[in-house]
């Protein structure tokens, strides 16, 4: 085996601090992050039930709760959606499974700057205990939108969370500059360090797509880590940065904050997309169709991305004629995601489907997102928006998006994984059960929403009897069934608590390659070792080989090495 | 000292790693950066008055600590010179020089902000001193990270170690020099 | 570690960084001095305009872009295209002092910050 390389020796009995706390290793840095997402998203989850209960019940004390006030909805609704995108989307998406995947997929033995991996997770663990800190101030969490425009949020006065208000916007920028840092490392990891004969074309899409995403947060989060800085000013010192009476303009927030905002979403859909299509492929034993249009096209849409922002402003008092300009942009983004789409429908086509849980999450996510990507149409045009800003019909459209991506892609993308992060496999039953319950329930949650948005639900409001319009029981029905969806769908969750914890401790040890991938972390151990690789592998193909053409096996992985020359017909046998 | 893993060593790209990542970080810095003095440009374009606050600040400070941060540029590069030439000492030393510059900088930077402020013009005399501060102070942030990440290379560099970092810790230094460069047209000389 | 010094480096000749040092210097010079004239149009010239070539004479032959891989140019180059892209969405609603529809009714306070 010409020139493979032996990563260098792990320090031996480095105990349990260094071992699991203070590790330089990416995948030690991807449990962590992994961990810590799912437990935000356990806070984020309560937040919405404690306040979905009290749109169904007005009034009424929530069991586990109590009585939620008018201040108190504020907080939850604001909490709920920060900690969804920043503190579980996130780290889940981008951190863990990038920290996971990028070094073992590219045939590395780690990352380039492993310590700086490991200050970028000290800094998120900073980030998020600051803003579960911001739980326990005078006044509570911060009450003024996950958007947090000014006026409110800069002035205490107004979002009557003073202390919240200045957490939170401190948890955010410790946030992004953990993932700045991070990121740092994925991209430059990806560009430099893939295994010998590694072509750009031969690295798997959702190292592609991670890599797009970090520099797609890289690109858009440095006005608003500057705008941040303004409103902690404004917020702490006084300084008028948004204040229209100093010379300020809180119009100016909504541009720094959204300008980041839109590629924000495709910075978690693109990995989503990526885990998708990895999954895709192995369970229809069939090349993955067209993955350099994948790459272009999420390359298009990563750039058009930063054209379409406006669109959350239509409403805002923007200039109309910047209105037109947004929404022809963002029609335009929609072409190529329908097109990535499109792909992967048509890697299915005529391919040998094996129903595993981990593909019906990637067909959930496929079906479930077109929803969402359609009713994005009726909101991108400028005029029908006038009508539907701002109420639940926004708010179903972007949970028909933000699911697939933050809870349907990362399903599909542990259940996956996780014999090769743990070494067991999952229990199959246990995880059709927990699929089914979820995906039913999700759709009773949001499809009642795109009914009460169109007739006319705000978002945000706490108690609809102030509204008469709404305040009908045929609305009030929609709401109750939602809020039943949600409870179901909480209720299911345990069973994945279940098979996580029973299959780590005993499942069915899992071989090195239990699904016959071709990538190259299915080349390593199951879990793999400090290292990675007994020895770094070297690269022959791309990842996506299944069923080739005369060949035996029906998947042919990267690091294997060619066939040698069939022998010349006549010569004498060269064996 | 901890191994380093073979990811670190390999350079598909051809260009060295820790340069490359050098680069990464420029271009986070650039939009960062870029996005605040982007905003203060439309307001300044906005309030037409702000030339006479800008009046107050002293253009002979700011030329001063120009040429102070374009020197420090100078010796920065020299001593990535010395360092392409394997001289370790002699990098470290223009290393010190430029974290010279970079304390006078600073320091004359402290007594211009203390004398402002002894004249009332503090972060909320008015929106044009709140970007004043806000953005020299990002910026002056960035030059006391700059400092100390230089005095780490520069310890390691003394013994011909890991030298490879002089032209990296260079490069970030340029670019805040770059920043002032625009810094000081848009804070002091349009008045 | 010596040898690693300058893996990847190209080969370059020997540039006089002190004279590039002297340019620099000179061209704050007029930037400083131009505004004395206190002509509008040569202010903006010699302190923005110089600023700019001051910058791409620091980035090429400081940095060494100019003998850098090329995308390098073309990654940074792309971030700061990317903010002219956010001054032109965002300055047509910041930059105005009058709408379409609306009137500004806001009066600018007295400028003096010993006011205060």
């Amino acid at each position: 085996m010409s020139g493979l390389v032996a990563p260098p020796a792990a320090p031996h009995d480095a105990g349990f601090v260094k071992t699991y706390l203070w590790s330089t290793d990416h995948k030690v840095i991807a449990m962590q992050y992994l961990f810590t997402g799912m437990l935000m998203a356990l806070i984020g989850g309560f937040a919405v039930y404690v306040f979905r209960m009290q749109l169904a019940f007005p009034g009424e004390p929530v069991p586990l709760f109590g009585r939620v006030s008018a201040g108190q909805y504020n907080s939850l609704v604001t909490m709920h959606g920060s900690i969804m995108i920043f503190w579980v989307a996130m780290p889940v998406l981008l951190a863990a499974f990038g920290n996971f995947l990028i070094p073992l997929m590219l045939g590395c033995d780690d990352m380039v700057f492993p310590k700086v991996n490991r200050l970028s997770y000290q800094v998120f663990l900073l980030s998020a205990v600051v803003l579960v800190a911001s739980f326990f101030v005078p006044d509570g969490a911060f009450g003024g939108a996950w958007t947090a425009y000014p006026p409110l949020s800069a002035n205490a006065a107004y979002n009557l969370t003073r202390y919240g208000a200045t957490l939170w916007v401190v948890a955010l920028a410790l946030e992004f500059v953990a993932f700045l840092l991070g990121g740092i490392n994925f991209v430059t990891t990806a560009m430099n360090s893939r295994a010998p004969g590694m072509r750009m074309f031969d690295v798997p899409i959702v190292v592609w797509m991670i890599v797009i995403a970090s520099i797609l947060f890289m690109a858009s989060v440095g006005p608003l880590l500057a705008g941040a800085v303004m409103l902690l000013f404004d917020q702490a010192l006084g300084t008028g940065f948004y204040d229209p009476g100093t010379g300020g303009d809180p119009i100016l927030w909504q541009h720094l904050f959204w300008f980041f905002g839109h590629p924000e979403v495709y910075v978690v859909l693109l990995p989503a997309m990526g885990v998708v299509a990895e999954i895709i492929p192995v369970f229809s034993r069939k090349k993955l169709f067209g993955y350099r249009t994948i790459v272009y096209t999420a390359v298009a849409t990563g750039v058009i991305s930063f054209f379409v922002w406006a669109h959350h402003q239509f409403v805002a008092g923007i200039d109309p004629r910047m209105a037109s300009l947004f929404t022809i942009t963002t029609l335009i983004i929609s072409v190529p995601i329908a097109e990535m789409v499109f792909v992967y429908i048509a890697t299915l086509y005529g391919g040998s489907i094996t129903l595993s849980t981990p593909m019906l999450w990637a067909l959930a996510f496929v079906a479930e997102f077109l929803l969402g990507g359609v009713t994005g149409i009726f909101l991108g045009a400028a005029g029908a928006d006038i009508y539907l800003h701002d109420t639940y019909f926004v708010l179903a459209h972007f949970h028909y998006t933000f699911f697939p991506i933050a809870i349907i892609g990362v399903f599909a993308g542990i259940t996956f994984w996780f014999p090769k992060m743990f070494g067991r496999m999952m229990d199959e039953r246990l995880g059709k059960i927990h699929f089914w319950g979820t995906i039913v329930a999700f759709n009773v949650i949001f499809i009642p929403l795109f009914l009460t948005g169109a007739a006319g639900d705000h978002r945000r409001i706490f108690d609809y009897s102030g509204f008469p319009d709404l305040a009908t029981p045929g609305l009030q029905y929609l709401r109750i069934t939602a809020t039943m969806g949600l409870v179901s769908l909480l209720a299911f969750q345990p069973v994945f608590f279940v098979n996580f914890i029973r299959s780590l401790v005993r499942g069915p040890i899992a071989e090195a390659n239990p699904w016959r991938a071709n990538t190259l972390e299915w080349s390593a151990p199951s879990p793999p070792p400090h290292g990675n690789f007994a020895l770094l592998p070297e690269v022959y193909r791309g990842p996506y080989e299944y069923s080739p053409e005369d060949r035996q096996d029906d998947f042919w992985p990267q690091h294997v090495p060619d066939d040698p020359p069939a022998p010349v017909a006549g010569a004498g046998g060269w064996r | 000292m901890t191994s380093r893993p073979i990811a670190t060593t390999r350079s598909v790209m051809e260009v060295p790693t820790g340069r490359l990542a050098m680069w990464w970080v420029l271009a986070s810095e650039t939009v960062v950066f870029g996005g605040l003095l982007g905003v203060y440009v439309m307001m300044r374009l906005r309030h037409g008055a702000w030339a006479d606050e800008a009046a107050n600040t002293s253009t002979w400070a700011g030329a001063f600590n120009t040429l102070v941060l374009l020197t420090s540029s100078l010796s920065a590069v020299l001593a990535h010179q010395a360092a392409e030439r394997a001289d370790g000492p002699k990098a470290a030393r223009l290393l010190r020089y430029t974290m010279l510059g970079g304390g006078v900088f600073l320091v004359v930077k402290a007594f211009e902000w203390t004398h402002e402020i002894r004249e009332g013009f503090t972060i909320t005399s008015g929106l044009f001193w709140s970007f004043y501060y806000t953005a020299a102070g990002l910026h002056a942030a960035h030059v006391l990270a700059g400092i100390i990440v230089m005095f780490i290379v520069s310890l390691t560099a003394a013994r011909n170690e890991e030298l490879q970092r002089v032209e990296n810790i260079g490069i970030y230094w340029h670019f805040v020099d770059v920043v002032w460069i625009f810094l000081f047209p848009l804070l002091y000389i349009a008045k | 570690m010596t040898q690693r010094a300058h893996a990847g480096a190209p080969p370059h000749a020997e540039t006089n960084y002190v004279a590039i040092w002297g340019v620099l210097c000179g061209l704050l010079a007029v930037s400083v001095l131009g505004p004395m004239a206190g002509v509008r149009i040569l202010t903006l010239i010699t302190a923005f305009g110089i600023a700019i070539v001051k910058a791409y004479i620091v980035c090429s032959y400081f940095m060494h872009l100019n003998i850098e891989k090329r995308w390098v140019a073309y990654i940074l180059g792309f971030m700061l295209a990317l903010m002219l892209v956010f001054f032109g969405g965002v300055a047509p609603d910041v930059l105005e002092h009058e709408g379409l529809r609306w009137q500004r009714t806001y009066v600018a306070p007295v400028t003096s910050g010993s006011e205060r």
